[in-house]
């Protein structure tokens, strides 16, 4: 396990995020779903203390948690007033190493998994997400983490057990640390309370290439959700700021051009935006909008021509105020220790390292209308996969891929 | 830290919670004008006249408002509740003078008509936009049911025809009675130069014209109603609660509030160990709004539909107890703990104490530091809570559901 840690004198609050490496890529096909379970049955109580202990005494130190399951991980994260960190870290160290995974609890858990099931069916913004990142990466890089119904009824004790043996375990694991507290204090701490974890081979990950293609979900809703997707670099490229660049132009800030064209200038949405994901190895940028049916067709029309006009380049000024909100955002990142522990946990998964502040600030400085053109030119937006959710399929142009 | 007042002629306050060790400053309208001071014909028109802000001014395109914030980099939004409109930008204190010019120019925006119609198309993207999103405005439908005749009932966003059917013209009058100086409040926090702000208000706002605008603030009945709304097309069932609460004025808000976490936040409260722990439900949490004149508690709850009947027993059964028996010692502390965290943490941010700041001083002409409120927390004791649950029993309430059901018996 790497402990990284930057401190922020400036606060009274502390937070950590601790990243273990059991993410859903790992759960085998007959039971999806797996670390989700595995995740919610590790806060049922832990070393000396039940589920109830557990959380009445995180709630005493003040520590606002929260736990998630990635694709590469299960993250366990608390923010807390800077004097409580001694007394929460030994608990989550317990979480993580010796958790009670209680069998009597295991119907209880498997309904809570359930319940994400359902929620997401009802959820349709999410239903595009999940079949547009699912076609983007393919098994089992784009899969959602909650599995179907049938495989968490196939989920027992000892699948929950095997799951926590082989990925709760120090090799990838990271621990991120930001806000007001004694290094030499913590660092010791840390080393009593993980130093004997020990480390187990994991399997390798077997990977299949991406559906891609479109495809469209009937559903009687009052508006058409539409999401389109292409390839991008992931964060640790060389190039990711240029890519991040060109996206900001699309899609950071009231002035962007998705914001401008789609729905300032013809009212077509209320929600329109475009991001850069990234995983280990790969990158890819997801867009997503919303309109009411009759007004879809354009919408998705004036969206792809934007992506395709992209292709020739931004201008100077789109890109200096792009770079005012970057600038905002990292002195802003100053202001949460929750946020910069976040990040850095993140950078130190992608890239080995922590990049500073001041060394993002170089970066942002750096880019400019040459670099970013030269990106686009060398890697154009090309070959969208779309998917659409409504009462009506839309026409997607040949053009576009 | 130090706080700063001023009030110009024409009855524009101005306050700021100045600490010269932020790297950042935040600037915004807190404006007193919300569905509630809306009428049938102009539902939703507050909301609407939030986007049309954003549109331009005499001397702006709506462009050239999108591009200016842009080029500062500032952290710009807005939103709009039952009783209040706030604008706001966080930025680098180099641009403090910027920002403030340009939010005190939108303030009088020039709500030309062609952006209306453009704009209006966005909004009614918008309302269908949470037709489709759970818990499918359940949120509005209660507060509609619960408040009836009281203008707490009228929701925020407005419906698609009332939207549909409004002009510009309607807009400018509600504008005019509702944007007078005396209703507005322009609130600044972290770094600030309060001088230059003050001076900068003088000058772009000392001219607008101190108008009447009244609000009707009745207490809300004391009704307990139940509604089913079948929707064929959902997956799970969703079920929302409104009991009366304490008022913004009223000191029980701090006991309400820790009562909530108590019976009802979403992680280790008495409706988390008793339905989401074990799975019955996929959400049960509370929460307490104050508002001018009333409050509510509200809360919300999801769950299949076969379990759902189940459910409402439990939550009333839950009520039952508490207005019974009280709450211990021991829950106060762990909630006064998780609150005071919360407020710590919020403290922190140079944004989170825009809000903080500003709603205080719109709803209460007050000032708090985030150490005094902690205070206001801590003081609480049970006797406090069985209080407010005495005045505002969270039995009495009206509740809402939407799902697959066709219909639901109501718990007794």
């Amino acid at each position: 396990m790497v402990l990284v840690a930057e401190p922020m004198p400036w606060l009274e609050s502390v937070a950590f995020a601790l990243l273990t490496p059991a993410g859903c890529a790992v759960d085998p096909a007959d039971r999806l779903g797996l670390a989700n379970f595995t995740s919610e049955m590790v806060q049922r109580g832990c070393g000396e203390r039940d589920s109830r202990k557990f959380l009445e005494d995180l709630e005493l130190l003040g520590a606002d948690y929260s736990s998630a399951v990635s694709i590469s991980h299960s993250s366990f994260s608390a923010a807390m007033p800077a004097e409580n960190l001694t007394g929460v870290l030994p608990i989550f160290a317990d979480m993580v190493l010796r958790p009670l995974l209680p069998e009597d609890q295991l119907e209880a858990a498997r309904l809570v998994c359930m319940q994400d099931v359902r929620a997401m069916e009802d959820d349709v913004v999410q239903l595009v997400r999940e079949e547009l990142r699912l076609r983007r990466y393919g098994e089992p890089l784009g899969r959602a983490n909650h599995g179907r119904i049938e495989t968490l009824e196939a989920i027992t004790i000892d699948d929950v057990r095997r799951c926590f043996q082989q990925n709760y375990q120090p090799s990838d694991a990271i621990l991120s640390v930001a806000g007001k507290f004694d290094w030499p204090a913590l660092r010791d701490q840390v080393e009593s309370l993980f130093g004997d974890w020990r480390p187990v081979d994991a399997p390798p990950l077997q990977v299949h290439p991406p559906l891609l293609g479109h495809r469209h979900l009937q559903h009687d809703t009052s508006q058409t959700h539409i999401g389109v997707s292409f390839a991008s670099v992931p964060y640790r490229h060389a190039d990711y700021y240029q890519a991040r660049g060109a996206i900001g132009v699309l899609s950071d800030g009231a002035s962007s051009r998705l914001f401008t064209e789609i729905r300032e200038e013809r009212g077509l949405v209320y929600s329109v935006h475009a991001s850069c994901h990234s995983l280990r190895e790969q990158g890819a940028v997801f867009c997503y909008a919303g309109t009411s049916s009759q007004r879809a067709q354009e919408t998705l029309d004036v969206l792809l021509a934007e992506l395709n006009r992209i292709r020739q380049g931004v201008q100077a000024d789109e890109l200096d105020r792009l770079k005012a909100q970057f600038k905002t955002s990292l002195v802003l990142q100053q202001e949460s220790s929750r946020a910069r522990a976040a990040v850095m946990a993140g950078d130190w998964y992608h890239l080995q390292r922590v990049r500073t502040l001041e060394e993002v600030q170089r970066v942002v400085s750096g880019i400019t209308r040459e670099t970013v053109n030269a990106y686009l030119a060398a890697l154009p937006p090309f070959d969208f996969s779309i998917v659409t959710l409504g009462n009506q399929e839309l026409e997607i142009p040949v053009a576009v891929s | 830290m130090q706080f700063r007042e001023h009030t110009l002629d024409n009855g524009l306050q101005v306050v700021a919670e100045v600490n010269p060790q932020s790297q950042a400053t935040a600037v915004g309208y807190f404006v007193s004008a919300g569905s509630r001071d809306e009428t049938d014909e102009v539902s939703g028109v507050s909301h609407f006249l939030e986007h049309m802000v954003f549109k331009g001014t005499p001397t702006r395109t709506a462009a050239d408002v999108n591009r200016e914030m842009d080029e500062m980099g500032s952290e710009a939004n807005a939103r709009t509740s039952e009783e209040h409109t706030i604008y706001h930008a966080t930025v680098l204190p180099e641009f403090q003078q910027r920002t403030v010019e340009l939010l005190c120019d939108l303030m009088r925006p020039s709500l030309r008509d062609e952006d209306f119609e453009t704009e209006k198309k966005v909004i009614l993207e918008e309302i269908m936009m949470y037709e489709d999103e759970p818990p499918f405005r359940l949120h509005d439908k209660c507060m509609e049911v619960h408040f009836g005749g009281h203008p707490l009932a009228r929701s925020v966003l407005g419906t698609l025809d009332s939207v549909g059917a409004m002009t510009s013209s309607q807009m400018q009058g509600y504008f005019q009675q509702r944007y007078s100086p005396a209703n507005m409040v322009l609130v600044a926090t972290g770094k600030v130069d309060f001088e230059q702000l003050v001076r900068q208000a003088e000058a772009s706002c000392g001219s607008w014209p101190q108008l009447d605008s009244l609000r009707q603030t009745p207490r809300a009945a004391d009704v307990s109603n139940f509604l089913s709304i079948e929707k064929d097309t959902a997956t799970q069932q969703y079920t929302c609660q409104i009991a009366n609460g304490p008022s913004a004025e009223d000191d029980d808000r701090f006991a309400a509030r820790l009562l909530s976490v108590i019976v009802g936040d979403d992680s280790g409260s008495r409706m988390y160990w008793d339905m989401v722990e074990t799975g019955l439900a996929e959400y049960s949490a509370m929460g307490c709004y104050e508002l001018q004149g009333t409050g509510v508690q509200m809360t919300f709850h999801c769950a299949s539909p076969e379990q759902t009947p189940e459910n409402l027993r439990r939550i009333h059964q839950l009520q039952l107890d508490v207005e019974r028996d009280g709450v211990t010692a021991e829950e106060v502390q762990r909630a006064q703990s998780k609150i005071c965290s919360g407020i710590v943490l919020q403290g922190e941010r140079t944004t989170s104490r825009l809000f903080a700041v500003g709603m205080n001083w719109l709803q209460r002409r007050q000032y708090r530091t985030t150490r005094e409120l902690v205070e206001e927390y801590k003081a609480v004791t049970p006797a406090d809570i069985a209080a407010v649950l005495e005045k505002h029993p969270l039995s009495r309430n009206t509740t809402v559901t939407i799902g697959p059901l066709g219909a639901v018996a109501k718990p007794n």
